[in-house]
């Protein structure tokens, strides 16, 4: 094991330093991944585990780096979140109705890191079709997060809905994993693990392949263990795809060649609107904290009006759902997936849509109906839509004083399993900081900054101009450097 | 003109128990987009293939598949917009219209609806005696197809075939301009001709490539507008017409036995020639619509637009205002060559350098009936446009009379040899020695003195003398030698 520890401890640069000058093999780092996945699996962060797959892949790396050759990232373990079509390997989303599921085509996300040499662990749990803030609706159960409050072995949410992603970073089950951001699902797992977690801007990366939630919001992003490995992945994943017409063809900068650059003469905005009510005092503390942090690293420091950021989270929970209805159309038991039959077509549809679908998804399906509906839909969505305008406008307004704003990434740390889960209204608060940013298609970063009085994570969040990510990248590194993040959570799930 | 202000002829009006109704009639024509690929994917859209067998990722709406416009289907909507003397929209919507149906893959029809990408646009249609009306258009939009269920393969099962899930429409939406079944008939015939002139649809109404949903109303003539009926998915003219007059005298029937016209879906059945209820307007989907969010609007640059208006062939009506002025052929025979394209090719081809009224009456008479009664299509002609054009020299030149020439153009058919060969191995040529001549009439004048004598008092029997000259030179002799010949052989008074 001593060995396998070693091994896991590595970062993801690390790692891929030590594969290149061949002081490593992706072969006995793959394996040191299967057995910490295997180990790992009262967290329940895998929902399908693809060791064989992974040998194999890290057999093939490894016979290109004996050779001097392969991609950015060859020979490293990765976790895929179960959003992503991953070919001949069960994609269910992990919903009932995708039960069985097995695309016979790769989503452009994850084939582009493929390309680049990723060797593939398995699928990470998520919420049902990514809905939720907890992972507590996926259909395979929800995900434990490996940190616990200071002696008190109470099970915590990961976050969601990269849930699974964000415990398996967390807890050295992959180097890195694969996520999706509608309204909170990369930053808010992060900010709840101690990892780091990006949303890259809107048309970034490919949503191709990947299971549909909102497709106005959805973008794809990595959770990783620092800012680095985040950089690092993100190049991979990201660059324009002619599949999907919302990406869009601009290059994809070196992402880890800005983070030495320090963040003197930036200006960072404080947007005065973030700080709400019945906010705890130590979330409040650490973004003090953090501005402090970024003063002293040698950013200017100006507040800032976003004044629409009340509308934010109404507006999200009326286009996502919308979306989300029409997009979950498909899942009718015609073609694929699960079906329970009935005495006539109607019939057959009512019984999977009930059967295939949790209760948040069915909630959200005939709310996004409901806003849509002939005689509502000016009142709900119409209105929505323009919220959404007021709220992109106000942030370029604040981008034109400032490069970058700095908020808390969630309102509260991570909760417990079950605590929420019966009122919706408080789980959709905890996207209350981050929806704003996909409904204006910025791109935002979580990074760990401290610990709660009970001894779990805490993230500040980073937030952009448009194709901008260099810039957070620089700034979340000198915050990550100041902060000296370096708690983990014990292994408990390891005895 | 308004909506909906013109009234009906007299003659269109239909008579009711009550009085006169009028006719109310505005089409929705759905026409397949020529083009190879399907709308939003690189599948087929070729015709009867095998089921499912062009299917892509997208049709089939897989999880995580997106749309990516095909432009050549943009293109051909452009063009068939400017084709309709139509406003082209440069920004359009692409939006998703919310249904559940086994035979939609999505959920949901990709369509446009508050944002189409042509606006409003015109079609004059050709009636009988020369009429024309406009018909206004009022806008165009590009969708994809659904596919198609298959009941009648398993005693208890459906089954669906996805082959045209995802091939471009464009749905046409014409203002409520007709006023009778022939109208709406007309509007669709002039409706496919000028997008087959365009190539943007071959208007193949037996392979669905174009079908009418027809919303039928009636009022009292120049009245309020009555609450209309939809009959969808109509696929001949002809069915077109009996819809509409089924379709017209249910709802006078109602409305004279003091009832009220429901706003509903009706379904045309061709076997009983009626049309019957689909879904009233309680039963109506809300289809949600709402902005496709996998797809940017569409955005078109006027250079664009621009460079297919200046490839736009010449269109039927511009066609026959041209070959009215430059062939002198009266409005009726340019109307009925410009119905069809290649009609009015194949004509131009056999005018060319010759008498441009000889060479119409032999397309549309002789070539069209023989084509019409073979059941041949003009592409198939066994007679070409240059082998008529020489039928028709021998004509001018004296070579046949016009009547061989018939018996000469019904060989051509049958054979497919030319003219020329015809008539020099059949030895059809016209006689025109008037020794001949002279000879086959004073033998007549011979054999019938009697005939000689009655046709003093009697000048119509000259036509009899003429009939027994060409029935001894079996129909060779050139009849006019044979009446001046005639006239100084025997005494015919003149017919005051």
């Amino acid at each position: 094991m001593a060995k396998n520890d070693e091994l896991i401890g590595l970062s993801l640069a690390e790692a891929r330093d030590k594969l290149k000058a061949k002081e490593i093999t992706s072969a006995e780092l793959t394996d040191a991944y299967i057995a910490e996945m295997e180990a790992g699996r009262d967290l329940n962060a895998y929902v399908l585990e693809t060791a064989e797959q992974a040998r194999e892949m890290a057999k093939a790396s490894d016979a290109k780096l004996a050779k001097g050759e392969g991609g950015a990232i060859e020979g490293v373990p990765l976790g895929i979140k179960d959003l992503f079509c991953t070919k001949d390997v069960r994609s269910t989303a992990c919903s009932h109705i995708l039960d069985g599921y097995t695309p016979a085509y790769e989503s452009t996300v994850t084939s582009q890191l493929w390309r680049d040499g990723a060797v593939m662990l398995g699928k990470l749990n998520n919420d049902e079709f990514a809905m939720g803030s907890s992972n507590e609706t996926s259909f395979y159960g929800p995900v434990t997060n490996p940190w616990r409050r200071n002696g008190d072995d109470t099970k915590l949410v990961p976050g969601g809905s990269s849930g699974g992603s964000s415990a398996a970073v967390a807890a050295k089950l992959c180097l890195g994993a694969t996520a999706t951001d509608t309204g909170g699902s990369i930053r808010q797992p992060a900010a709840f693990t101690g990892t780091v977690g990006i949303k890259p801007t809107y048309g970034r990366c490919s949503r191709w392949g990947i299971v549909a939630f909102a497709s106005s919001l959805d973008q794809a992003g990595p959770i990783t263990r620092d800012v680095r490995d985040a950089a690092i992945m993100l190049k991979s994943m990201a660059g324009h795809d002619p599949q999907d017409t919302t990406s869009v063809d601009r290059p994809v900068p070196d992402y880890e060649a800005a983070l030495g650059q320090g963040v003197k003469g930036l200006t960072v905005g404080i947007p005065k609107e973030y700080r709400v009510d019945g906010m705890p005092e130590e979330i409040d503390a650490l973004w003090s904290q953090g501005i402090e942090w970024l003063k002293a690293a040698g950013a200017n420091i100006k507040e800032v009006s976003l004044p629409h950021t009340k509308y934010a989270l109404p507006a999200y929970y009326i286009v996502a759902p919308a979306e989300a209805s029409s997009n979950l159309a498909r899942y009718d038991g015609v073609r694929y997936g699960l079906r329970v039959d009935g005495k006539d077509i109607t019939e057959m549809y009512e019984n999977t849509r009930a059967e295939g679908f949790g209760d948040e998804v069915r909630r959200r399906v005939l709310i996004g109906t409901y806003v849509l509906s002939a005689g509502y839909y000016d009142a709900y969505y119409l209105k929505a839509q323009k919220v959404r305008s007021l709220i992109a406008h106000d942030f370029r307004q604040a981008f034109s004083e400032v490069d970058v704003l700095l908020t808390p990434t969630a309102p509260s740390a991570a909760f417990g399993i079950g605590e929420k889960s019966d009122d919706p209204l408080s789980m959709y608060l905890n996207d209350v900081f981050t929806v704003t940013v996909n409904l204006a298609g910025l791109p935002g970063i979580s990074v760990p900054a401290g610990l709660s009085k009970e001894g779990l994570p805490l993230g500040l969040q980073l937030i952009g101009r448009g194709f901008d990510e260099e810039t957070l990248f620089r700034t979340a590194h000198k915050l990550e450097e100041a902060a000296q993040f370096t708690a983990a959570p014990e292994a408990w799930w390891r005895s | 003109m308004e909506i909906g202000k013109r009234v009906a002829r007299e003659e269109d009006w239909i008579q009711g128990a009550t009085g006169d109704w009028e006719i109310v009639l505005g089409l929705e024509v759905h026409a397949q987009v020529t083009s190879k690929a399907k709308l939003f994917s690189g599948a087929s859209t070729e015709f009867g293939a095998e089921q499912n067998t062009h299917v892509s990722l997208v049709d089939a709406a897989l999880p995580g598949m997106l749309p990516v416009i095909n432009r050549v289907c943009v293109e051909q909507a452009v063009k068939t917009g400017l084709g309709l003397k139509a406003k082209i929209n440069l920004r359009s919507v692409f939006d998703r219209k919310n249904y559940f149906y086994p035979d939609l893959p999505q959920g949901y029809q990709i369509s446009q609806f508050k944002h189409p990408i042509v606006g409003e646009g015109e079609i004059e249609i050709d009636l009988p005696e020369e009429r024309t009306e406009k018909i206004g258009i009022e806008r165009l939009h590009l969708e994809q197809d659904a596919g198609k269920s298959v009941h009648d393969m398993h005693p208890s099962m459906s089954h669906v075939d996805l082959n045209r899930s995802g091939v471009a429409l464009m749905e046409i939406v014409s203002r409520p301009d007709m006023r009778s079944a022939e109208e709406a008939q007309a509007y669709v015939r002039k409706l496919r001709t000028i997008l087959r002139y365009l190539g943007t649809c071959d208007g193949n109404m037996e392979q669905g490539s174009l079908r009418a949903d027809v919303n039928v109303s009636v009022r009292k003539p120049g009245g309020e507008l009555g609450t209309r009926c939809e009959i969808k998915n109509v696929n001949s003219i002809r069915f077109i017409g009996q819809a509409i007059e089924h379709e017209a005298r249910r709802q006078i029937e109602i409305l004279e036995e003091g009832g009220k016209i429901d706003q509903e879906t009706r379904l045309f059945d061709p076997k009983t020639g009626e049309t019957r209820s689909m879904r009233s307007k309680e039963e109506a989907h809300d289809y949600r619509y709402f902005p496709d969010p996998d797809l940017l609007p569409l955005e078109l640059q006027q250079e664009d637009v621009d460079r297919i208006a200046a490839s736009l062939p010449e269109l039927p009506d511009e066609k026959k205002e041209r070959l009215m002025a430059d062939y002198g052929l009266s409005a009726y025979d340019a109307t009925v060559l410009v119905s069809d394209g290649a009609r009015a090719d194949f004509f131009e081809e056999v005018a060319k350098g010759r008498d441009p009224k000889l060479a119409v009456n032999w397309v549309n008479g002789d070539l069209f009936a023989a084509l019409n009664r073979e059941g041949h299509s003009l592409e198939a002609s066994p007679v070409s446009a240059k082998q008529l054009g020489e039928l028709l020299d021998l004509i001018s030149d004296n070579t046949i009379s016009g009547r061989i020439a018939k018996d000469v153009f019904d060989s051509m058919y049958k054979t497919g040899r030319n003219a020329i060969e015809i008539v020099e191995k059949e030895g059809l040529r016209q006689v025109t020695d008037t020794g001949a001549i002279e000879a086959a009439i004073d033998e007549v004048i011979a054999a019938n003195p009697d005939k000689v004598e009655q046709v003093k008092t009697k000048p119509k029997l000259a036509g009899w003398f003429v009939g027994q000259v060409m029935k001894a030179t079996s129909g060779k002799a050139n009849p006019q030698l044979v009446n001046e010949i005639l006239a100084k052989k025997i005494d015919i008074p003149s017919e005051d």
